[in-house]
C-alpha cells in the first residue's frame, strides 16, 4: 500500500494545484472585470486550457486509483471528494473564463457607480475570503474553516438578490446604461454560482474529513 | 423538511430483519491460551441467524482460533485452554456433557484448501451421512443431490458422480467440500479462508454461493481479502493481537469505522 499512499499524495497535490489555479483564475477575472484590464482577461482565457488539462488529469488519476487500489473508508471518501472538488473547481474556472470574455468583447469599462450600487466590491471580497477558507480547509483538513464558507455565501446570495432591483432603479435613472447593467447583472449571477460551487467544495471537504453528508441540509 | 438518506441496498433490510431475531451464536468473555501464550484476550460477540459475518485481521490476530472455537476444533490443539462461554442456539457448547459430534453436525466447516477424500464425488458428499449410520439409499441419494445443487455443482457433476473427487478443479473441489458440509444439514457454516487457494472465477462462484446460502444458514467466514469481506458479509469483526477491536455492520466498517486501528488495517496502512 506504500505505492497507494504515494499515489494518493500525488493526487492530493494535484487537487491543491487545481485549487490554486482556479482561485487565481476567478480572482484575476474579477480584477479584469472591475478595471477593464483586457490583458489580464486574455491571460485568464489563455489559462483555461491548462485548467481543463488539469481537470482531465485529476479525473483520470481518480479513476486509476479507484481501479487499482480499491480504496475504502477515509481513502474512498478522499477519492470521492477529490472527484467532486475537481469538478466544481473546473466549473469555477469556466465562470472566470466567461467573465473574462465580457471584458475582451466589450469596449467600455463598467461604470464604478454601478459597481458601487450593487456592492460588487463586497461580493468580491466575500468570495476571496471563501476561497481562502476552502484552501486552508482542504490543505489542513480544517473542518472549522470549511464551515465558515456557509455563512459567507449568504452575503453573496443577498447581494445577488438585491442586484435586480438596484440595477432596475439605475436603468430608470439613466437608460443609456442598459447594456452595462445587463452585463453586470450577468456577472453577478455568475459570481453567485461561484459562491454556490465554493459551498459545494466546503461540503466535500467536511465529508472527506468527518464522513458527514451536508448536501441538501438546511442547517450546516 | 430535510431529506433523509434512504437505505437503498437490499442488504440493509436483510440485516435489520435478522437483528430482531434471537442470537445464533453468543460469545461471552472468551479467553484462549496455547500454553503460556494468550491468543484471545476476552471477547464478547453476538452473531444473529441468517447473516454472514466476516472475521478480518492480520495473521496471528486470533481470528481463526476464535472461529474454531465454534465447533470445538481447538480441543485437539496441544496446550489449548480457554475461559468464558459460547452459546449456540442458547446452549453452552463447552459444557462437559456436550456431544461434540452432534455439535459438528450443527456447525459445519469449510477449510482454506479444498480437502476432498480420495473417493468418488458421491461418496464425498454422502460421507457425513454414512458416518451417522444412515443406511436409507434413497434418503442419501436425495441429500447428495440437494447438497450438490445447493453448492451449485450438480449440473457440472451429475453425470459423473462415481468419478474421483480428485479429478475436479480446485474451485469444484471447494464447492464439493461445501456440499459435503451441507449434506448433514448444519445451521451454521464456518469458513476459514475458503477462497484463498482459488482463481477469481471460482472465488466469484463461492461468493455467490455464500450469498445464496445465507437464507438458510448462518455463515462465519475468516478472510484476508478485504474486498471479499465487504462484498459478501453483513457484519465484520476486526481482530488485532487477540482482541476484538471493532464489530459492526460491514457497510459501516468499510466506510466510516469507529476505530483508527480498523481504518488503518482496512486501508492497508498496517498488517
Amino acid at each position: 500500500m506504500a505505492n497507494a499512499e504515494y499515489q494518493r499524495e500525488v493526487l492530493n497535490q494535484a487537487v491543491i494545484d487545481m485549487l490554486d489555479m482556479c482561485r487565481l483564475q476567478i480572482e484575476k477575472a474579477k480584477e479584469a472585470f472591475i478595471t477593464h484590464d483586457e490583458d489580464l482577461a486574455e491571460e485568464v482565457i489563455h489559462k483555461e486550457t491548462r485548467v481543463n488539462a488539469m481537470d482531465l488529469r485529476i479525473a483520470r488519476d481518480c479513476e486509476k486509483f479507484l481501479a487499482l487500489y480499491n480504496p475504502v473508508a477515509v481513502d474512498l471518501r478522499f477519492i470521492m471528494a477529490a472527484l467532486k472538488i475537481n469538478y466544481e473547481l473546473e466549473r469555477i474556472a469556466d465562470h472566470a473564463y466567461n467573465i473574462s470574455k465580457y471584458v475582451v468583447d466589450e469596449d467600455k469599462k463598467i461604470e464604478p457607480k454601478l459597481l458601487k450600487a450593487i456592492q460588487f466590491d463586497a461580493m468580491s471580497e466575500t468570495m476571496d475570503a471563501m476561497l481562502n477558507h476552502i484552501t486552508i480547509a482542504y490543505q489542513d483538513k480544517d473542518v472549522k474553516s470549511a464551515r465558515k464558507v456557509f455563512k459567507k455565501d449568504k452575503v453573496i446570495d443577498k447581494i445577488n438578490r438585491r442586484s435586480f432591483v438596484v440595477l432596475e432603479e439605475e436603468i430608470k435613472k439613466d437608460a443609456s446604461i442598459i447594456q452595462q447593467a445587463l452585463i453586470l447583472f450577468s456577472v453577478v449571477k455568475k459570481m453567485e454560482r461561484v459562491g454556490d460551487l465554493i459551498k459545494n467544495i466546503a461540503e466535500e471537504i467536511i465529508f472527506y474529513s468527518d464522513a458527514e453528508i451536508l448536501k441538501h441540509k438546511k442547517s450546516k | 423538511m430535510e431529506p433523509q438518506i434512504m437505505e437503498t441496498m437490499v442488504m440493509d433490510s436483510v440485516i435489520d430483519h435478522s437483528l430482531k431475531k434471537t442470537p445464533k451464536i453468543e460469545v461471552k468473555g472468551i479467553k484462549v491460551w496455547y500454553d503460556d501464550f494468550m491468543a484471545i484476550k476476552g471477547i464478547d460477540l453476538t452473531i444473529k441467524p441468517n447473516t454472514v459475518t466476516a472475521f478480518i485481521g492480520p495473521s496471528g490476530c486470533g481470528k481463526s482460533t476464535f472461529l474454531r472455537l465454534f465447533n470445538r476444533m481447538n480441543d485437539y490443539v496441544e496446550g489449548f485452554r480457554m475461559e468464558g462461554k459460547i452459546n449456540i442456539n442458547g446452549n453452552n457448547i463447552y459444557k462437559k456433557k456436550i456431544n461434540v459430534e452432534e455439535l459438528r453436525k450443527e456447525v459445519g466447516m469449510v477449510f482454506q484448501k479444498p480437502n476432498p477424500f480420495p473417493k468418488s464425488i458421491y461418496e464425498n458428499v454422502a460421507y457425513g451421512l454414512n458416518i451417522q449410520g444412515i443406511k436409507d439409499k434413497n434418503f442419501i441419494n436425495h441429500r447428495v443431490e440437494k447438497a450438490l445443487k445447493q453448492a451449485d455443482l450438480w449440473e457440472e457433476v451429475k453425470d459423473n458422480l462415481k468419478k474421483s473427487a480428485l479429478t475436479l478443479s480446485g474451485g469444484q473441489q471447494q464447492r464439493l467440500c461445501i456440499a459435503r458440509t451441507l449434506a448433514v444439514e448444519p445451521s451454521i457454516i464456518l469458513m476459514d479462508e475458503p477462497t484463498s487457494a482459488l482463481d477469481p472465477i471460482s472465488t466469484a462462484k463461492i461468493e455467490e454461493l455464500i450469498f445464496g446460502l445465507k437464507e438458510k444458514y448462518t455463515i462465519v467466514i475468516v478472510t484476508h481479502n478485504m474486498q471479499q469481506a465487504s462484498r459478501i458479509s453483513d457484519f465484520t469483526a476486526f481482530f488485532y493481537l487477540g482482541e476484538l477491536i471493532e464489530f459492526n455492520k460491514t457497510k459501516i466498517i468499510f466506510t466510516n469505522p469507529a476505530e483508527k486501528q480498523t481504518e488503518n488495517y482496512i486501508t492497508g496502512r498496517f498488517g
